[in-house]
Protein backbone atom coordinates (compact mmCIF):
# COMPACT_ATOMS: atom_id res chain seq x y z
CA UNK A 1 0.00 0.00 0.00
CA UNK A 2 3.01 2.29 -0.31
CA UNK A 3 1.46 4.03 -3.34
CA UNK A 4 -2.05 4.38 -1.95
CA UNK A 5 -3.72 7.77 -1.83
CA UNK A 6 -4.42 8.48 1.81
CA UNK A 7 -6.67 11.08 3.43
CA UNK A 8 -6.39 11.71 7.15
CA UNK A 9 -9.40 13.48 8.63
CA UNK A 10 -8.38 15.44 11.71
CA UNK A 11 -5.03 17.14 12.29
CA UNK A 12 -4.58 16.67 16.03
CA UNK A 13 -1.98 14.48 17.73
CA UNK A 14 -3.20 11.21 16.20
CA UNK A 15 -3.73 12.51 12.68
CA UNK A 16 -0.48 14.45 12.51
CA UNK A 17 1.49 11.53 13.94
CA UNK A 18 -0.06 9.15 11.42
CA UNK A 19 0.93 11.46 8.57
CA UNK A 20 4.51 11.89 9.75
CA UNK A 21 4.95 8.19 10.48
CA UNK A 22 3.49 7.10 7.15
CA UNK A 23 6.25 9.02 5.42
CA UNK A 24 8.89 7.88 7.91
CA UNK A 25 7.89 4.27 7.23
CA UNK A 26 8.19 4.70 3.47
CA UNK A 27 4.76 5.61 2.18
CA UNK A 28 5.20 7.32 -1.21
CA UNK A 29 1.59 7.87 -2.33
CA UNK A 30 -0.32 11.09 -1.84
CA UNK A 31 -1.02 12.09 1.74
CA UNK A 32 -3.60 14.72 2.63
CA UNK A 33 -4.15 15.92 6.19
CA UNK A 34 -7.51 17.66 6.52
CA UNK A 35 -8.28 19.60 9.67
CA UNK A 36 -10.91 22.18 10.47
CA UNK A 37 -8.59 24.27 12.63
CA UNK A 38 -6.51 26.96 10.95
CA UNK A 39 -3.34 26.17 12.90
CA UNK A 40 -0.51 23.78 12.32
CA UNK A 41 -1.12 20.51 14.21
CA UNK A 42 -0.47 21.09 17.90
CA UNK A 43 -0.29 19.25 21.21
CA UNK A 44 -3.33 19.65 23.42
CA UNK A 45 -1.95 18.82 26.89
CA UNK A 46 -0.36 22.30 27.34
CA UNK A 47 -3.72 23.99 26.66
CA UNK A 48 -4.83 23.60 30.30
CA UNK A 49 -1.39 24.46 31.69
CA UNK A 50 1.54 26.16 29.92
CA UNK A 51 -0.51 28.04 27.32
CA UNK A 52 -2.59 29.61 30.11
CA UNK A 53 0.10 30.34 32.70
CA UNK A 54 3.11 30.85 30.42
CA UNK A 55 4.76 34.22 29.80
CA UNK A 56 3.23 36.48 27.17
CA UNK A 57 2.81 36.07 24.31
CA UNK A 58 1.39 32.54 24.40
CA UNK A 59 2.93 30.10 21.94
CA UNK A 60 1.15 27.41 19.94
CA UNK A 61 2.62 24.04 21.05
CA UNK A 62 3.07 22.90 17.45
CA UNK A 63 3.81 19.27 16.56
CA UNK A 64 4.91 20.07 13.03
CA UNK A 65 4.62 23.44 11.30
CA UNK A 66 3.61 23.95 7.69
CA UNK A 67 7.21 23.77 6.49
CA UNK A 68 7.86 20.51 8.33
CA UNK A 69 4.71 18.94 6.90
CA UNK A 70 5.67 20.12 3.42
CA UNK A 71 9.11 18.55 3.95
CA UNK A 72 7.33 15.28 4.70
CA UNK A 73 5.29 15.66 1.53
CA UNK A 74 2.06 16.01 3.49
CA UNK A 75 -0.61 18.13 1.84
CA UNK A 76 -2.22 20.07 4.67
CA UNK A 77 -5.73 21.40 4.20
CA UNK A 78 -6.22 23.79 7.12
CA UNK A 79 -9.56 25.30 8.01
CA UNK A 80 -11.29 22.64 5.93
CA UNK A 81 -13.66 19.99 7.19
CA UNK A 82 -14.87 16.78 5.62
CA UNK A 83 -18.64 16.93 5.19
CA UNK A 84 -19.30 13.41 3.98
CA UNK A 85 -17.60 10.16 3.04
CA UNK A 86 -18.87 7.92 0.26
CA UNK A 87 -17.47 4.51 1.16
CA UNK A 88 -18.55 2.85 -2.07
CA UNK A 89 -17.06 5.52 -4.34
CA UNK A 90 -14.14 6.06 -1.92
CA UNK A 91 -14.51 9.83 -1.97
CA UNK A 92 -14.61 12.55 0.66
CA UNK A 93 -16.58 15.78 0.16
CA UNK A 94 -14.87 18.83 1.62
CA UNK A 95 -16.29 22.07 3.00
CA UNK A 96 -14.37 23.98 0.30
CA UNK A 97 -16.54 22.31 -2.33
CA UNK A 98 -14.01 19.79 -3.56
CA UNK A 99 -14.34 16.02 -3.62
CA UNK A 100 -11.18 13.96 -3.05
CA UNK A 101 -10.73 10.29 -3.89
CA UNK A 102 -8.87 7.95 -1.57
CA UNK A 103 -7.58 4.42 -1.31
CA UNK A 104 -7.33 4.60 2.47
CA UNK A 105 -9.00 7.07 4.81
CA UNK A 106 -8.09 7.60 8.46
CA UNK A 107 -10.59 9.15 10.86
CA UNK A 108 -8.82 11.11 13.58
CA UNK A 109 -11.72 13.38 14.42
CA UNK A 110 -11.15 13.49 18.18
CA UNK A 111 -13.77 14.40 20.74
CA UNK A 112 -15.68 17.52 21.69
CA UNK A 113 -16.39 18.81 25.19
CA UNK A 114 -19.62 17.63 26.71
CA UNK A 115 -21.93 20.60 27.27
CA UNK A 116 -23.85 21.25 30.43
CA UNK A 117 -27.54 20.69 30.10
CA UNK A 118 -29.22 23.20 32.37
CA UNK A 119 -30.72 26.69 32.15
CA UNK A 120 -28.03 29.27 31.39
CA UNK A 121 -25.50 26.61 30.41
CA UNK A 122 -24.22 28.71 27.51
CA UNK A 123 -22.45 30.96 30.02
CA UNK A 124 -19.92 28.19 30.71
CA UNK A 125 -16.72 28.04 28.68
CA UNK A 126 -15.12 24.75 27.65
CA UNK A 127 -11.62 23.71 26.61
CA UNK A 128 -10.63 21.80 23.51
CA UNK A 129 -8.82 24.11 21.11
CA UNK A 130 -5.98 26.60 21.25
CA UNK A 131 -8.55 29.42 20.91
CA UNK A 132 -10.44 28.03 23.92
CA UNK A 133 -7.19 28.09 25.86
CA UNK A 134 -6.42 31.69 24.87
CA UNK A 135 -9.93 32.71 25.92
CA UNK A 136 -9.41 31.11 29.34
CA UNK A 137 -6.03 32.79 29.63
CA UNK A 138 -7.72 36.15 29.01
CA UNK A 139 -10.32 35.38 31.68
CA UNK A 140 -7.98 34.07 34.37
CA UNK A 141 -6.90 37.47 35.67
CA UNK A 142 -5.72 38.07 39.23
CA UNK A 143 -8.53 38.39 41.76
CA UNK A 144 -11.26 37.10 39.46
CA UNK A 145 -13.67 34.45 40.68
CA UNK A 146 -13.49 31.30 38.58
CA UNK A 147 -16.00 28.49 39.01
CA UNK A 148 -15.01 25.18 37.49
CA UNK A 149 -17.72 22.59 37.03
CA UNK A 150 -16.23 19.11 37.07
CA UNK A 151 -13.39 17.71 39.20
CA UNK A 152 -11.69 15.60 36.53
CA UNK A 153 -8.26 16.10 34.98
CA UNK A 154 -9.19 19.12 32.85
CA UNK A 155 -11.13 20.87 35.61
CA UNK A 156 -8.40 20.35 38.19
CA UNK A 157 -5.58 21.35 35.85
CA UNK A 158 -7.51 24.53 35.07
CA UNK A 159 -8.07 25.12 38.79
CA UNK A 160 -4.31 24.87 39.38
CA UNK A 161 -3.59 27.21 36.47
CA UNK A 162 -6.15 29.73 37.68
CA UNK A 163 -4.67 29.67 41.18
CA UNK A 164 -1.19 30.16 39.74
CA UNK A 165 -2.51 33.34 38.12
CA UNK A 166 -4.01 34.58 41.39
CA UNK A 167 -7.65 33.79 40.74
CA UNK A 168 -10.16 32.82 43.42
CA UNK A 169 -11.21 29.30 42.43
CA UNK A 170 -14.10 26.98 43.30
CA UNK A 171 -14.49 23.47 41.86
CA UNK A 172 -18.01 22.01 41.77
CA UNK A 173 -18.12 18.22 41.55
CA UNK A 174 -21.33 16.21 41.33
CA UNK A 175 -19.76 12.98 42.64
CA UNK A 176 -18.82 12.32 46.28
CA UNK A 177 -15.16 13.05 45.47
CA UNK A 178 -12.96 14.43 42.70
CA UNK A 179 -11.40 12.19 40.02
CA UNK A 180 -14.12 9.62 40.66
CA UNK A 181 -13.78 7.87 37.32
CA UNK A 182 -10.02 8.23 37.04
CA UNK A 183 -8.13 7.26 40.20
CA UNK A 184 -8.87 5.50 43.51
CA UNK A 185 -9.79 7.48 46.60
CA UNK A 186 -6.37 7.50 48.33
CA UNK A 187 -4.82 9.25 45.34
CA UNK A 188 -7.76 11.59 44.83
CA UNK A 189 -7.49 12.54 48.52
CA UNK A 190 -3.87 13.64 48.06
CA UNK A 191 -4.82 15.71 45.02
CA UNK A 192 -7.78 17.28 46.83
CA UNK A 193 -5.58 18.16 49.81
CA UNK A 194 -3.05 19.83 47.52
CA UNK A 195 -5.80 21.94 45.92
CA UNK A 196 -7.18 22.95 49.29
CA UNK A 197 -3.69 23.85 50.45
CA UNK A 198 -3.43 26.08 47.36
CA UNK A 199 -6.66 27.78 48.36
CA UNK A 200 -9.09 26.12 45.97
CA UNK A 201 -12.56 25.52 47.33
CA UNK A 202 -13.76 22.03 46.37
CA UNK A 203 -17.46 21.24 46.74
CA UNK A 204 -18.37 17.60 46.19
CA UNK A 205 -21.85 16.07 45.93
CA UNK A 206 -22.74 19.43 44.46
CA UNK A 207 -25.01 19.89 41.47
CA UNK A 208 -25.55 23.06 39.49
CA UNK A 209 -29.23 23.91 39.03
CA UNK A 210 -28.86 26.87 36.69
CA UNK A 211 -26.77 29.88 35.80
CA UNK A 212 -27.84 33.49 35.32
CA UNK A 213 -26.05 36.56 34.10
CA UNK A 214 -26.34 39.56 36.41
CA UNK A 215 -24.33 42.78 36.64
CA UNK A 216 -21.62 41.47 34.33
CA UNK A 217 -21.16 38.34 36.41
CA UNK A 218 -22.42 34.79 36.20
CA UNK A 219 -24.48 33.62 39.16
CA UNK A 220 -24.17 29.88 39.67
CA UNK A 221 -27.13 28.45 41.59
CA UNK A 222 -26.51 25.08 43.16
CA UNK A 223 -29.07 22.34 43.72
CA UNK A 224 -28.56 22.59 47.49
CA UNK A 225 -29.50 26.27 47.41
CA UNK A 226 -25.92 27.59 47.41
CA UNK A 227 -25.10 30.59 45.25
CA UNK A 228 -21.72 31.54 43.81
CA UNK A 229 -21.16 34.73 41.83
CA UNK A 230 -18.41 34.12 39.26
CA UNK A 231 -16.52 36.16 36.71
CA UNK A 232 -15.93 33.07 34.61
CA UNK A 233 -17.42 29.58 34.60
CA UNK A 234 -15.71 26.64 32.93
CA UNK A 235 -17.29 23.22 32.39
CA UNK A 236 -14.94 20.23 32.34
CA UNK A 237 -17.43 17.40 32.43
CA UNK A 238 -16.05 15.00 29.89
CA UNK A 239 -15.90 14.63 26.15
CA UNK A 240 -18.00 13.05 23.45
CA UNK A 241 -16.31 11.20 20.59
CA UNK A 242 -16.70 12.95 17.25
CA UNK A 243 -18.49 10.24 15.28
CA UNK A 244 -20.95 12.24 13.18
CA UNK A 245 -19.06 11.76 9.94
CA UNK A 246 -18.46 8.05 10.54
CA UNK A 247 -22.08 7.40 11.49
CA UNK A 248 -23.36 9.20 8.40
CA UNK A 249 -21.02 7.06 6.29
CA UNK A 250 -22.63 3.95 7.78
CA UNK A 251 -19.63 2.85 9.84
CA UNK A 252 -20.21 0.84 12.98
CA UNK A 253 -20.32 3.00 16.11
CA UNK A 254 -19.83 1.65 19.63
CA UNK A 255 -18.86 4.35 22.13
CA UNK A 256 -16.84 5.92 19.33
CA UNK A 257 -15.99 4.65 15.88
CA UNK A 258 -15.64 0.90 16.38
CA UNK A 259 -12.34 -0.51 15.08
CA UNK A 260 -10.64 -3.89 15.25
CA UNK A 261 -7.21 -4.75 16.63
CA UNK A 262 -5.59 -3.16 13.60
CA UNK A 263 -7.66 0.02 14.06
CA UNK A 264 -9.75 -0.74 10.99
CA UNK A 265 -13.42 0.28 10.98
CA UNK A 266 -16.29 -1.81 9.63
CA UNK A 267 -15.19 -0.53 6.18
CA UNK A 268 -11.80 -2.11 5.36
CA UNK A 269 -10.59 1.03 3.60
CA UNK A 270 -11.22 3.25 6.62
CA UNK A 271 -9.31 3.34 9.91
CA UNK A 272 -10.08 5.32 13.05
CA UNK A 273 -7.58 6.45 15.67
CA UNK A 274 -7.23 8.53 18.83
CA UNK A 275 -10.04 9.93 20.97
CA UNK A 276 -12.77 9.07 18.45
CA UNK A 277 -11.99 5.35 18.19
CA UNK A 278 -13.04 2.44 20.39
CA UNK A 279 -10.98 -0.71 20.10
CA UNK A 280 -10.79 -4.15 21.71
CA UNK A 281 -7.88 -4.35 24.13
CA UNK A 282 -6.06 -7.71 24.21
CA UNK A 283 -4.69 -7.08 27.71
CA UNK A 284 -8.24 -6.89 29.08
CA UNK A 285 -9.87 -9.87 27.38
CA UNK A 286 -10.81 -7.80 24.37
CA UNK A 287 -12.70 -5.24 26.42
CA UNK A 288 -13.69 -2.43 24.06
CA UNK A 289 -12.09 0.80 25.26
CA UNK A 290 -11.98 4.38 24.04
CA UNK A 291 -9.17 6.42 25.51
CA UNK A 292 -9.05 10.21 25.67
CA UNK A 293 -5.33 10.44 26.12
CA UNK A 294 -2.32 12.04 24.50
CA UNK A 295 -0.21 8.89 24.53
CA UNK A 296 -2.98 6.80 23.00
CA UNK A 297 -3.36 9.35 20.20
CA UNK A 298 0.36 9.26 19.49
CA UNK A 299 0.59 5.47 19.66
CA UNK A 300 -2.51 5.03 17.50
CA UNK A 301 -1.05 7.41 14.91
CA UNK A 302 2.19 5.44 14.72
CA UNK A 303 0.42 2.09 14.76
CA UNK A 304 -2.06 2.92 12.01
CA UNK A 305 0.79 4.04 9.76
CA UNK A 306 2.42 0.62 10.14
CA UNK A 307 -0.94 -1.13 9.81
CA UNK A 308 -1.77 0.66 6.53
CA UNK A 309 1.64 -0.27 5.17
CA UNK A 310 0.97 -3.95 5.75
CA UNK A 311 2.18 -4.82 9.25
CA UNK A 312 -0.16 -7.33 10.82
CA UNK A 313 0.27 -6.78 14.55
CA UNK A 314 -2.56 -6.06 16.96
CA UNK A 315 -2.65 -2.82 18.92
CA UNK A 316 -1.98 -3.62 22.56
CA UNK A 317 -0.13 -0.65 24.06
CA UNK A 318 -0.77 -0.29 27.79
CA UNK A 319 -3.16 2.67 28.32
CA UNK A 320 -1.26 5.53 29.92
CA UNK A 321 -2.51 8.81 31.34
CA UNK A 322 -0.97 11.71 33.15
CA UNK A 323 -1.91 14.99 34.76
CA UNK A 324 0.16 17.79 36.29
CA UNK A 325 -1.30 20.03 38.98
CA UNK A 326 1.01 22.40 40.87
CA UNK A 327 4.12 20.37 41.74
CA UNK A 328 2.07 17.15 41.81
CA UNK A 329 2.22 14.63 39.01
CA UNK A 330 -0.30 11.87 38.48
CA UNK A 331 0.43 8.95 36.23
CA UNK A 332 -1.72 5.93 35.49
CA UNK A 333 -0.79 2.85 33.49
CA UNK A 334 -3.48 0.36 32.57
CA UNK A 335 -7.19 0.39 33.34
CA UNK A 336 -7.68 0.66 37.09
CA UNK A 337 -11.30 -0.48 36.90
CA UNK A 338 -10.10 -3.89 35.66
CA UNK A 339 -8.18 -4.52 38.87
CA UNK A 340 -10.46 -4.75 41.90
CA UNK A 341 -7.72 -5.79 44.37
CA UNK A 342 -5.63 -2.79 45.43
CA UNK A 343 -2.12 -2.87 46.90
CA UNK A 344 -0.49 0.31 48.23
CA UNK A 345 3.21 1.15 48.00
CA UNK A 346 4.70 4.13 49.81
CA UNK A 347 7.17 5.85 47.47
CA UNK A 348 8.38 8.37 50.07
CA UNK A 349 8.26 12.18 49.96
CA UNK A 350 4.48 12.01 50.11
CA UNK A 351 4.30 10.00 46.90
CA UNK A 352 1.85 7.11 46.79
CA UNK A 353 1.46 4.28 44.32
CA UNK A 354 -1.45 1.87 44.00
CA UNK A 355 -1.40 -1.42 42.13
CA UNK A 356 -4.62 -2.86 40.78
CA UNK A 357 -4.70 -6.64 40.45
CA UNK A 358 -7.47 -8.55 38.73
CA UNK A 359 -9.13 -11.63 40.20
CA UNK A 360 -6.49 -13.91 38.66
CA UNK A 361 -3.72 -11.97 40.39
CA UNK A 362 -2.63 -10.29 37.18
CA UNK A 363 -1.50 -6.67 37.31
CA UNK A 364 -4.20 -4.69 35.47
CA UNK A 365 -3.13 -1.16 36.32
CA UNK A 366 -1.04 1.07 38.55
CA UNK A 367 -1.62 4.66 39.55
CA UNK A 368 0.63 7.07 41.40
CA UNK A 369 0.77 10.64 42.63
CA UNK A 370 3.72 12.67 43.84
CA UNK A 371 6.81 14.45 42.53
CA UNK A 372 7.70 13.35 39.00
CA UNK A 373 11.06 11.98 40.13
CA UNK A 374 9.34 9.70 42.64
CA UNK A 375 6.62 8.22 40.47
CA UNK A 376 7.63 8.17 36.80
CA UNK A 377 10.17 5.32 36.91
CA UNK A 378 7.85 3.19 39.01
CA UNK A 379 4.86 3.71 36.73
CA UNK A 380 7.01 2.92 33.71
CA UNK A 381 8.10 -0.36 35.31
CA UNK A 382 4.50 -1.13 36.22
CA UNK A 383 3.56 -0.49 32.61
CA UNK A 384 6.08 -3.11 31.50
CA UNK A 385 4.75 -5.57 34.07
CA UNK A 386 1.20 -4.99 32.80
CA UNK A 387 2.31 -5.52 29.20
CA UNK A 388 3.90 -8.83 30.23
CA UNK A 389 0.71 -9.93 31.97
CA UNK A 390 2.75 -10.33 35.13
CA UNK A 391 1.26 -11.76 38.31
CA UNK A 392 3.47 -10.13 40.94
CA UNK A 393 3.09 -11.08 44.59
CA UNK A 394 1.09 -8.49 46.50
CA UNK A 395 3.67 -8.52 49.28
CA UNK A 396 6.45 -7.59 46.84
CA UNK A 397 4.40 -4.75 45.39
CA UNK A 398 3.65 -3.39 48.85
CA UNK A 399 7.27 -3.41 49.96
CA UNK A 400 9.32 -0.36 48.90
CA UNK A 401 12.48 -2.37 49.52
CA UNK A 402 11.63 -4.75 46.65
CA UNK A 403 12.64 -3.01 43.43
CA UNK A 404 9.97 -3.20 40.74
CA UNK A 405 12.75 -3.74 38.21
CA UNK A 406 13.55 -7.02 39.94
CA UNK A 407 9.99 -8.24 39.31
CA UNK A 408 10.44 -7.82 35.56
CA UNK A 409 12.86 -10.70 35.36
CA UNK A 410 10.77 -12.88 37.69
CA UNK B 1 42.77 16.12 36.19
CA UNK B 2 43.31 18.19 33.06
CA UNK B 3 41.56 21.43 32.36
CA UNK B 4 37.86 21.36 31.62
CA UNK B 5 37.10 18.21 33.63
CA UNK B 6 34.63 18.68 36.46
CA UNK B 7 34.36 16.34 39.45
CA UNK B 8 30.68 15.37 39.31
CA UNK B 9 30.04 12.56 41.79
CA UNK B 10 31.32 9.36 43.35
CA UNK B 11 31.30 6.44 40.93
CA UNK B 12 29.06 4.52 43.32
CA UNK B 13 26.76 7.55 43.58
CA UNK B 14 24.97 6.19 40.50
CA UNK B 15 23.38 2.77 40.68
CA UNK B 16 23.91 0.25 37.91
CA UNK B 17 21.46 0.77 35.04
CA UNK B 18 20.42 4.11 36.49
CA UNK B 19 20.87 7.86 36.16
CA UNK B 20 21.39 10.87 38.39
CA UNK B 21 21.05 14.58 37.87
CA UNK B 22 24.13 16.82 38.11
CA UNK B 23 23.96 20.62 38.05
CA UNK B 24 27.01 22.72 37.24
CA UNK B 25 27.49 26.38 36.31
CA UNK B 26 23.83 27.00 35.67
CA UNK B 27 23.37 23.92 33.49
CA UNK B 28 21.88 20.54 34.28
CA UNK B 29 23.29 17.19 33.17
CA UNK B 30 22.36 13.54 33.46
CA UNK B 31 25.02 10.96 34.38
CA UNK B 32 24.36 7.32 33.52
CA UNK B 33 25.89 4.05 34.65
CA UNK B 34 25.29 0.90 32.62
CA UNK B 35 24.94 -2.58 34.02
CA UNK B 36 28.58 -3.25 33.12
CA UNK B 37 29.78 -0.07 34.87
CA UNK B 38 30.33 2.19 31.91
CA UNK B 39 29.53 5.85 32.55
CA UNK B 40 27.99 8.37 30.15
CA UNK B 41 26.70 11.93 30.38
CA UNK B 42 24.17 13.96 28.43
CA UNK B 43 22.36 17.25 28.76
CA UNK B 44 19.93 16.91 31.64
CA UNK B 45 16.73 18.10 30.00
CA UNK B 46 14.64 16.29 27.42
CA UNK B 47 14.67 17.98 24.01
CA UNK B 48 10.86 17.74 23.79
CA UNK B 49 9.87 19.69 26.89
CA UNK B 50 11.95 20.93 29.78
CA UNK B 51 11.85 17.78 31.85
CA UNK B 52 14.74 16.30 33.87
CA UNK B 53 15.78 13.02 32.30
CA UNK B 54 17.26 11.89 35.61
CA UNK B 55 13.65 11.35 36.75
CA UNK B 56 13.23 8.80 33.95
CA UNK B 57 13.94 5.10 33.65
CA UNK B 58 17.15 3.59 32.27
CA UNK B 59 16.83 0.33 30.37
CA UNK B 60 20.01 -0.94 28.78
CA UNK B 61 21.46 2.07 26.95
CA UNK B 62 18.12 3.87 26.70
CA UNK B 63 16.90 6.71 28.89
CA UNK B 64 13.18 7.42 28.76
CA UNK B 65 11.80 10.86 29.48
CA UNK B 66 9.62 10.57 32.62
CA UNK B 67 6.88 12.69 31.16
CA UNK B 68 6.21 11.52 27.64
CA UNK B 69 8.45 8.47 27.27
CA UNK B 70 10.59 10.02 24.57
CA UNK B 71 13.61 7.74 24.24
CA UNK B 72 17.29 8.48 23.74
CA UNK B 73 20.37 6.29 23.44
CA UNK B 74 22.41 7.98 26.16
CA UNK B 75 25.71 6.73 24.69
CA UNK B 76 25.20 8.76 21.50
CA UNK B 77 22.36 11.11 22.42
CA UNK B 78 20.32 9.79 19.47
CA UNK B 79 16.55 10.37 19.70
CA UNK B 80 14.71 7.06 19.27
CA UNK B 81 11.27 8.11 18.11
CA UNK B 82 8.18 10.21 18.81
CA UNK B 83 7.63 12.51 20.52
CA UNK B 84 11.33 13.32 20.52
CA UNK B 85 13.12 14.08 17.27
CA UNK B 86 16.02 16.30 18.41
CA UNK B 87 19.12 14.47 19.65
CA UNK B 88 20.60 15.04 23.10
CA UNK B 89 24.03 16.57 23.52
CA UNK B 90 26.51 14.13 25.08
CA UNK B 91 29.59 14.92 27.18
CA UNK B 92 32.88 13.07 27.70
CA UNK B 93 33.16 11.12 30.95
CA UNK B 94 36.18 9.70 32.84
CA UNK B 95 36.21 7.67 36.00
CA UNK B 96 39.30 7.96 38.21
CA UNK B 97 39.89 7.17 41.86
CA UNK B 98 36.25 6.38 42.50
CA UNK B 99 35.09 9.72 41.09
CA UNK B 100 33.20 10.54 37.89
CA UNK B 101 34.49 13.52 35.89
CA UNK B 102 32.64 15.31 33.08
CA UNK B 103 34.39 17.41 30.44
CA UNK B 104 32.03 20.36 30.62
CA UNK B 105 34.32 23.11 31.91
Amino acid sequence: MKNAGIIIVGAGEAGARAAIDLRAKGHVGSLTLVGEEAHAPYERPPLSKAVIVGAAPPVLPAIADAAALADHGVKRLAGVSVLAIDCAARTASLSDGRTLGYDVLVLATGARPRKLSLPGAEAAMTLRTYEDSLALRANFARGRKIVIIGGGFIGLELAASARALGCDVAVIEAAPRILMRVVPAPIADIVAARHRQAGVEIRTDAGVARMERADGRIVVLLVDGGVIAADCVVAGIGAIPETTLAAAAGLQIDNGVAVDGQLRTSDPNIYAIGDCASFPHPLYNGLRVRLEAWRNALDHGSFVAASILGETGVYQAVPWFWSDQYDLCLQIAGIAGEGPQTVERDLGDGALMLFHLNNDGRLAAASAVGPLGKIAKEIRLAEMLIARRAEPAAAALASPSVKLKSLLSA
Amino acid sequence: MAEGWVDACASDGVDQEDVIRFDHAGKTYAIYRTEDDQYFATDGLCTHEQVHLADGLVMGAIIECPKHNGRFDFRTGAAKGAPVCVNLATWPVRVEGGRVFLKIG
